[in-house]
């Protein structure tokens, strides 16, 4: 795939870096010659110094052959206006923009925008549920669905423990997709027995975050 | 006529200052209290000190209440932005934006928002100006400047 990034800070870098090493081709573009020396220094000729609001450096790196556009610059009206060019002008399908301020979220999604993270609302929500030590952390939203991708440790007093996925009967708008087990990664299937310390990744919509939390972290948890 | 304008440069200063000496009840945003002071002693407007795009602040200004909004900051994107939340979250009747970037005064259009792009508008007025002059200069021989 062709990815372009706009906004080199660390997020830009650190999903540049990422994708690259996943083999996809990546464009990081950045405003500031200085940051564009250092990244460039690290990341080679994936990164150009540019606009990525300036429709002429969008037309000179290809955009409208470009698969995903992904604002993450540290402003709001900078990361909408990316997106929204790239959808407008350029005709790209997946536009996902970083939304700084966790208000602009219903926003940015009203005005088209695909998929918005909030780390700011990440870390909210995290100070929010991680008091226990245990908890359904919310690793990603994708507002058009409603579905996110939610992590859960089972703790070892889980009332899973020793129990197949299937016994759990968790609702259809839960799905297990991921159990990480120390090094070891499991497509679960419904015979997967659910350890202690068993990291379950779960796609989940509307009550199925709750399921979820009840089958893994008991009732007491919420 | 309750009328929004989103930073008090130039402008926007001079527009606030128009409008309220029209008879209009003017809100005037900015970020810096300083911009406040383009404003004459005479305007009888209000002045709210924030971040234009942040809802709060447009409340604060009285954007549901609102039957224009002007967005003059010197950010195209955040003129944009400010007016994409006037028009689509306050539903506010007229909304016209200042775009300095021809191409992205194009896109907003298409996407239905009013915009004045100041960088086309100062470009027209000069060819306009330079062709008048050179016509009055040489009557006969003046070149057409298309």
């Amino acid at each position: 795939m062709y990815i372009i990034i706009g906004g080199g800070g660390q997020i830009g870098y650190y999903v540049t870096k990422g994708l690259l090493a996943q083999g996809h081709e990546v464009l990081l573009l950045d405003k500031d010659p200085r940051r564009v020396q250092t990244l460039t220094d690290e990341l080679g000729s994936a990164v150009l110094r540019g606009d990525a609001c300036e429709a002429r450096t969008m037309d000179e790196v290809g955009c409208s052959r470009a698969d995903i556009v992904i604002a993450v610059t540290g402003d709001d009206e900078d990361n909408l206006v990316i997106c929204q060019m790239a959808k407008e002008r350029f005709h790209v399908r997946t536009t996902i923009a970083r939304v700084n301020n966790p208000k602009n979220e219903h926003i940015f999604a009203k005005l088209g925008i695909d998929i918005t993270v909030s780390p700011t609302k990440t870390i909210l929500h995290l100070i929010e549920t991680e008091i226990p030590h245990h908890t359904v952390i919310p690793l990603m939203t994708l507002r058009r669905a409603g579905l996110g991708l939610v992590e859960v440790s089972v703790p070892p007093q889980s009332p899973a423990l020793g129990k197949k996925l299937a016994a759990l009967k968790l609702p259809g708008e839960c799905n297990v997709v991921l159990i990480v087990r120390g090094q070891e990664d499991i497509v679960p299937s419904g015979e997967s027995i659910i350890q202690a310390e068993d990291q379950v990744f779960a796609l989940v919509k509307g009550p199925g975050e709750a399921a979820l939390r009840e089958a893994i972290l008991g009732s007491a948890s919420s | 006529m309750k009328i929004i304008i989103l930073g008090c440069g130039r402008v926007g200063a001079t527009l606030a200052m128009m409008m309220d000496r029209a008879g209009h009840t003017v809100t005037v945003i900015d970020y810096s209290n300083d911009a406040f002071q383009r404003l004459d002693a005479s305007f009888g407007g209000q002045t709210v000190m924030g971040d234009g795009i942040d809802e709060e602040v447009l409340q604060r200004a009285g954007i549901e209440q609102a039957d224009v909004f002007v967005a003059v900051t010197n950010g195209d994107n955040r003129n944009i932005m400010a007016s994409q939340i006037a028009r689509t979250v306050f539903t506010v009747p007229v909304v016209v934006c200042r775009i300095y970037d021809p191409i992205r005064t194009e896109v907003y259009q298409k996407l239905g928002l009013e915009v004045i792009c100041p960088t086309l508008v100062g470009a027209e007025l000069f060819r306009k100006s330079i062709e008048k002059n050179l016509a009055k200069a040489t009557p006969d021989t003046a070149p057409k400047i298309r």
